[in-house]
């Protein structure tokens, strides 16, 4: 608790940052606003080749006229798959996907999750227990069953493999908020807000939220990952999208036998699918920092 | 010999701030000396600076001389050798200090084990013995006890059991009573005091508060800002202080003290 | 210090008990305590005494399990809108921890403004030349409104802290521990701002202390807990001048004290 900063003084006016602390402050905004930046730059790379891909695309979905495993070269860009289809338009199609299941699991995932997350902090006694063991439930729930009920009761749509990844991941983030909350509710300012005579809506709106948003946020970028992960392998399992809408998990999964002989196939959604959970993170990471007075800094 | 040496002590943190600012002292057998400062100060860090248990992302440059043997640039394992055998360290929290999922009676066993290498019925005797010696009523229910089930100040008893079980020659108390209620720090103080004339240990005995090193200490070290600002006798700092920084320390804690004279003696 | 006749205590813990739910074991047992305005009020005792669920109960954060907390006579009841608002407003707190006491996400401005707004006296916009009397009178720049927590030293924070509390004018304060995580020389500071505040705004402490020298400084009753029950109350200085009951004496006595002569002997 004793604070390290030695101007800890009697004096009663407020702190000044010595020069030397003040010199490192900017150097690690500078670091912070890098890492958003890149974060951008890589995530927005692909979802302008998401965006793209709705308005042009270098061949037709089910073009075939490529020949089987055609290397990468001028006519094909990353070359084409067994069927002979382009690469590259599968890749943006899949960017598509891609964004589309780790956006909408999250929201989801941020809807319900956060809901439950704070009913169950404020409930206490018997409700407590039972929000919490209803939690407790959905995590151990597989995800691939619950995505099997869904697309049962629905059909193979993205739409069914984006409210499975969606529901199961609102257990996980509905538990993380659920301790964030509790912190939150034991520290003096919300007793202070409390003795005011502030509502507990209030409460909820101006201090519960701001100060579990940075965790959230990180939480729900490690989400946005996993989505497009889980997708992936839902994809495969013939539950995610059909085709000819190919994914990501989807290309790969059809690459693996031919990986030796054409590694594009593998590679590019690959690399892909890791630029796009590193840019989420990345962003996650410099929103948080940017969120916080404390490690921003005043005035900016 | 001295048994504590510190020559020029700096420690920097990695991106540059400096919270130790050349400090120099020195500590012969048996002495007791109190460091005294306000948040902030780097009190806290001199003492771990000692036993090279500095946290990560500080560096420490001069010289700490522990017995006889350099403790800067000393590698992880010489520290290990030195730590509980020439120094041992007794923090303010004993909460944090002792494994909450450990009885406490294994928590002394450890050391006691590693050095004094008993095992068996002799340990358990040595575990007992220990207890007693920190005046812990019913020792043996105290060492099948988990921390939390003991009291604060026995927790800190405990600490201490744990700390004087090698039997160092330097005790290091770092704000040793801050957490304890006020009755139970004068039983606590009464208790250091003891202990450590029995066994003619040295005390390097770090606090905020001027009116409790004044019951321990011979000397006293007054730091602020990460440097030394006075040194001297304990009665000489209290009853003539030199420094500015000093004069301002004592009269602050004379003023709430006087609060008490004007009541009491009616 | 002649009792005024006739005059209701603004605060008042009748044979209070409390005890957690599904416990038996109260945490504090038959409690009669009479906060009266203008003599300020300090609780000692142990930790685990019960000090601060005696503090929790008089803010009506707690409710007793048996006995009753009344507010200028009338017994507190939670549901009444109109009576809590009233006692919102004149009784506020301030708490020992003085960086968990702050939300770090605010600005001070924010933080202080907060009770007006709740209690409906101010809104944000006509909130601001409250916030900066409240906190000029606790010896902050009016700048300091624009400015977040951390930029604030520990006793800085805790003035802010006392800001929030007495913006809207209340008439007791209750404060556990407002100085004990502070150094020395910004402690005295702050008990000197305290002591101000009652002498120019007639506020009434009730102050949950461990620090005898604080309590005498600032209070003229003491009542002294010993594992739940009141062991002895009375002016400050009966009770610590001439302790009656063996605790006390043990409680006085064991205060560390500076030495008195300079120089040798």
């Amino acid at each position: 608790m004793t604070s390290a900063n030695p101007l800890e003084s009697t004096a009663s006016t407020p702190s000044t940052p010595s020069t030397a602390p003040e010199a490192s402050a900017v150097k690690r905004r500078a670091n912070r606003s890098y890492t958003l930046i890149t974060g951008c730059a890589v995530a927005g790379l692909i979802v302008l080749l998401a965006l793209v891909s709705f308005l042009w695309l270098p061949y037709a979905p089910d073009d075939t006229s490529g020949g089987r495993l055609a290397p990468p070269g001028a006519d094909h860009l990353l070359g084409t798959d067994k069927l002979g289809r382009d690469l590259f338009t599968q890749v943006m199609t899949g960017s598509r996907i891609a964004v589309e299941a780790g956006l909408g699991s999250v929201l989801i995932a941020a809807t319900v999750g956060v809901t439950l997350g704070v009913l169950a902090a404020f409930a206490q006694g018997w409700l407590d227990d039972t929000l919490s063991a209803f939690l407790d439930i959905l995590i151990a729930f597989p995800t691939l069953l619950l995505a099997m009920l869904i697309v049962a009761a629905r059909s193979a749509t993205l739409e069914s493999a984006i409210l499975a990844i969606g529901l199961a991941q609102s257990a996980v983030v509905g538990r993380v908020v659920r301790v964030l909350v509790k912190r939150v509710l034991a520290q003096d300012y919300i007793t202070a807000a409390r003795t005011s005579g502030t509502s507990w809506l209030r409460i909820t709106a101006g201090h519960i939220l701001p100060n579990i948003w940075p965790t959230l946020v990180v939480n729900l970028a490690l989400q946005f990952g996993l989505a497009v992960l889980a997708e992936a392998g839902l994809s495969y399992l013939g539950l995610g999208a059909p085709p000819p809408n190919a994914s990501w998990g989807g290309m790969l999964q059809e690459a693996q036998s031919t990986f030796t002989t054409a590694p594009a196939g593998a590679l590019a959604p690959g690399i892909l699918l890791v630029l796009l959970v590193i840019g989420v993170n990345l962003i996650a990471d410099g929103l948080r920092d940017t969120l916080d007075p404390a490690a921003r800094g005043r005035g900016v | 010999m001295n048994i504590l040496e510190l020559h020029d002590l700096t420690i920097r943190t990695t991106d540059g701030r400096t919270l130790v600012d050349g400090l120099s002292l020195a500590l012969a057998p048996g002495e007791r000396l109190g460091l005294i400062g306000e948040s902030g100060s780097g009190k806290s860090l001199t003492s771990l600076a000692v036993l090279g248990l500095l946290p990560a992302g500080m560096t420490a440059s001069g010289r700490v001389v522990l017995a006889g043997a350099p403790i800067t640039g000393a590698s992880e394992r010489e520290l290990t050798g030195v730590r509980g055998r020439d120094a041992a360290i007794v923090f303010q929290e004993p909460l944090t200090a002792l494994d909450p999922l450990m009885r406490v009676g294994r928590q002394i066993a450890g050391p006691l084990g590693r050095r004094r290498g008993l095992k068996g019925t002799a340990l358990r005797q040595a575990v007992t013995a220990a207890l007693e010696q920190v005046r812990l009523p019913d020792p043996e229910r105290v060492a099948r006890a988990f921390p939390h089930e003991i009291s604060g100040g026995q927790r800190q008893r405990v600490a201490l059991a744990m700390a004087l079980a090698c039997e160092p020659k330097l005790l290091i108390a770092d704000e040793p009573t801050t957490a304890l209620d006020v009755t139970v720090q004068a039983e606590l103080l009464t208790l250091l005091d003891t202990l450590v004339r029995e066994r003619d240990m040295a005390l390097l005995f770090v606090s905020h508060d001027l009116a409790v090193v004044a019951k321990i200490a011979d000397r006293v070290l007054v730091m602020r800002n990460g440097r030394a600002v006075e040194t001297g006798e304990v009665r000489e700092i209290v009853g003539a202080p030199r420094e500015e920084y000093t004069r301002e320390l004592v009269n602050s804690a004379r003023r709430l003290e006087s609060a008490l004279d004007l009541r009491s003696g009616r | 210090m002649k009792p005024v006749p006739e005059l209701k205590p603004v605060l008042e813990l009748e044979n209070a008990s409390f005890a957690y739910r599904g416990r038996t074991d109260p945490v504090v047992a038959d409690i009669a305590l009479p906060v009266e305005s203008g003599q300020s009020l300090a609780l000692v005792g142990e930790s685990g005494a019960g000090k601060t669920t005696l503090l929790r109960m008089l803010l009506g954060l707690a409710r007793p399990t048996s006995g009753a907390v009344r507010f200028d006579g009338d017994e507190l009841r939670p549901r009444d809108r109109e009576q809590m608002t009233r006692f919102r407003r004149d009784v506020q707190c301030v708490f020992q921890d003085p960086y968990s006491s702050l939300d770090p996400r605010r600005r001070v401005g924010g933080i202080v403004a907060e009770p007006l707004r709740s209690l409906g006296i101010d809104t944000r916009r006509t909130a601001g030349p409250k916030v900066a009397a409240a906190l000029e009178r606790v010896g902050l720049p009016a700048d300091a409104a624009e400015r977040y927590p951390h930029e604030f030293s520990g006793g800085q924070r805790q003035r802010i802290a006392i800001a929030r509390a007495t913006v809207c004018e209340p008439r007791v304060l209750l404060a556990d521990e407002p100085v004990s995580a502070l150094d020395v020389t910004t402690r005295v500071k702050v008990v000197e701002l305290l002591g101000e505040l009652k002498r120019e705004h007639g506020l009434t402490l009730v102050m949950v202390s461990h620090d005898l020298s604080v309590v005498a400084s600032l209070c003229e009753r003491t009542a002294v807990l010993e594992r739940g029950r009141v062991v002895e109350q009375g002016p400050t200085a009966q009770v610590l001048g001439a302790p009656a009951h063996p605790y006390t004496a043990r409680l006085v006595a064991s205060v560390p004290r500076l030495p008195t002569a300079a120089g040798p002997g």
